[in-house]
């Protein structure tokens, strides 16, 4: 398959990068990525990844546009509220890059159709908001050993990490299991300032381009922690021993908890 | 004795346990706090008797839920 003159235009500056090159975009174009959460994480995350030229984009969320929404999930505007998150975010893919193909998942991730979900797609991104969607995602990661992103963002502060199957720990691996409901503060009780998204996200995204490209290292094995109030980035080694730290993962589980539900 | 509590030097009394660590450090959360020691885990039944010893280095991983 051969780049368009349009496409080696486009995609010019990924192509004079050597750690991409017109090879890379070419993967890139070839490439499935599924981001589960049209918010704050997902948002960026689904802009970037369209305009990188990802070939094939899913994108799930049962949610529709809210007011409050617009504080931070950029890829939707203030004419799209009421609208399914998954069709403005669609749209918003399409109009930066029509060479994408957006496949819209307009639903919940459950244990009953995770596994179906992800089957099609290279890499995935956690864009969700509430920890029983964070192990669901994990655990069906693991057992169908794809690679995801994990982030989680709040006030002033987000966290980060990759699982690549058989290269490093996953997010049970470290914490275990979801926390009780309201033990730990989520974004609508908290908070949390739009731009964090932007940051964490981006960061997820470029995870993606990095497993897809081959670029570089992925960060994997570690946490990325960021406080924006210190201005204070750190990448922390997580403990592995080459298995999981948790007993093994023998179904998926839909936890009873609903956080930040509906923002 | 001198640990490092994440990522910064910290001089702290001798044999101070994790649970007397995340006590003095303010964890927000404790109960649903990971640590680890010279990159181990602590199981969290085991913070109150494990004790630190000088150069140890400890990380809190905190549960972070927002996305959306």
């Amino acid at each position: 398959m051969a780049l368009t003159n349009q496409q080696l235009e486009r995609y010019s500056r990924h192509i004079i990068l050597k750690g991409i090159g017109s090879r890379g975009q070419k993967k890139l174009l070839a490439a499935k990525v599924l981001i589960i959460g049209a918010g704050g994480l997902g948002a960026p995350a689904a802009m970037y990844l369209a305009a990188a030229g990802v070939g094939t984009i899913g994108i799930a969320d049962a949610d529709e546009v809210d007011l409050s929404n617009l504080q931070r999930q950029i890829i939707h505007s203030t004419g799209d509220v009421g609208k399914p998150k998954v069709q403005s975010a669609k749209e918003t893919m399409q109009a930066i890059n029509p060479d994408v193909n957006v496949i819209t998942h307009h639903t919940f991730v459950s244990a009953g159709n995770i596994l179906d979900l992800i089957k099609d797609y290279d890499f995935i991104l956690d864009g969700t908001d509430n920890f029983p969607a964070k192990f669901l995602i994990n655990d069906a990661c693991v057992l169908a050993e794809k690679p995801f992103s994990h982030a989680g963002i709040i006030r002033f502060q987000g966290q980060l990490m990759t699982y690549v199957p058989g290269q490093g720990p996953c997010y049970r691996c470290v914490f275990k299991q979801p926390p009780p409901k309201d033990a730990v503060p989520t974004c609508s009780q908290a908070g949390v300032v739009g731009a964090m998204g932007g940051v964490i996200g981006s960061l997820q995204a470029m995870e993606a381009i990095k497993y897809i490209t081959g670029a570089g290292d992925l960060l994997v094995g570690h946490l990325l922690t960021y406080d924006a109030l210190k201005m204070e980035f750190r990448k922390i080694k997580l403990p592995w021993n080459g298995g999981h730290l948790h007993p093994e993962i023998t179904g998926l589980v839909d936890y009873e908890q609903k956080e930040c539900g509906g923002i | 004795m001198i640990i490092t509590v994440s990522g910064k030097s910290k001089e702290v009394q001798d044999n101070l346990t994790v649970a007397q660590l995340i006590a003095e450090e303010q964890v927000e959360t404790p109960e649903y706090v990971t640590v680890s020691v010279n990159d181990t885990f602590v199981e969290s039944g085991a913070f109150k008797s494990t004790k630190l010893h000088d150069g140890d280095t400890v990380e809190f991983l905190y549960f972070m839920g927002g996305g959306r």
